[in-house]
């Protein structure tokens, strides 16, 4: 699944990073604390979370990760935009809690 | 022959820190290094950095990329660890509220580096700062 497609079939927003949009995605990963994700999240997944500074993006960035979703209708600050802008990954939002968004997404790829 | 890369952290300035490790992946790209190993390193550096930030007053990183491994040095001017086989501990932090808000600071940083590095050994210094110094094999 590509995280285009993930956007369309969940009318996730598109903050910026539209130059990954192609980019596949191998699974997902949950988490707020951020040595966490750093720690365990594999290369193209789709990070949910609800952290919206700037270092989530550099996360992203290290571990090549496929898309970053924020939930409950969290905005990104700006310099989380630009850094999403400049990385070209996908900074996506929902207006779904982390478990309905986690729990969509775990089907979609358990299915595919 | 070895590169040199170096970088300064200044404390509680978390939107620089990720610089280092974001230019090592860079330059261990261009130099060809196994994708997982790049990533183990990323992985030591950006927590090291983010330690810094967390904690220190200031600190740099400095790499020493060489043919067949990286030595990654990060000093800081900084309250220094009190206990470091505490610190090594996977939960434990002495990070302030802020810090953890910012979804850092869990106590999972140094158990981290522990995890992905090949070598590492910590200096500190009560009231004075800290060294880590640690070394990944390609």
């Amino acid at each position: 699944m590509k995280v285009s497609e993930l956007v369309k079939k969940y009318e996730l927003k598109v903050f910026a990073g539209e130059q990954g949009l192609e980019n596949e995605i191998s699974g997902g990963y949950v988490s707020d604390l951020l040595s966490d994700v750093m720690g365990t999240a594999a290369e193209n997944e789709v990070w949910i979370t609800l952290q919206t500074h700037q270092n989530v993006m550099a996360i992203a960035s290290l571990k090549d990760l496929a898309a970053v979703i924020l939930v409950k209708g969290l905005e990104p600050n700006e310099d989380t935009l630009e850094r999403s802008r400049e990385e070209g990954i996908p900074l996506l939002g929902t207006t779904m809690g982390t478990f309905e968004m986690a729990g969509k997404l775990y089907a979609d790829l358990a299915g595919s | 022959m070895a590169l040199e890369l170096a970088f300064k952290i200044s404390g509680g300035d978390f939107s620089n820190a990720g610089k280092a490790s974001s230019r090592i992946k860079k330059v261990l790209k261009q130099l060809n290094i196994d994708a997982k190993s790049i990533k183990k390193i990323v992985v030591a550096i950006y927590e090291a950095e983010v330690n810094v930030a967390a904690h220190a007053w200031k600190g740099e990183v400095k790499a020493t990329v060489g043919e067949e491994n990286i030595l990654v040095v990060v000093s800081d001017c900084g309250p220094g660890i009190e206990n470091i086989s505490l610190a090594m501990k996977p939960g434990f932090s002495t990070a302030s509220k802020e810090v953890r808000e910012m979804g850092f600071g869990a106590g999972m940083g140094l158990s981290n580096i522990k995890k992905n590095t090949d070598e590492l050994n910590i200096e500190s210094r009560k009231g004075e700062g800290t060294t880590l110094t640690f070394r990944c094999y390609y």
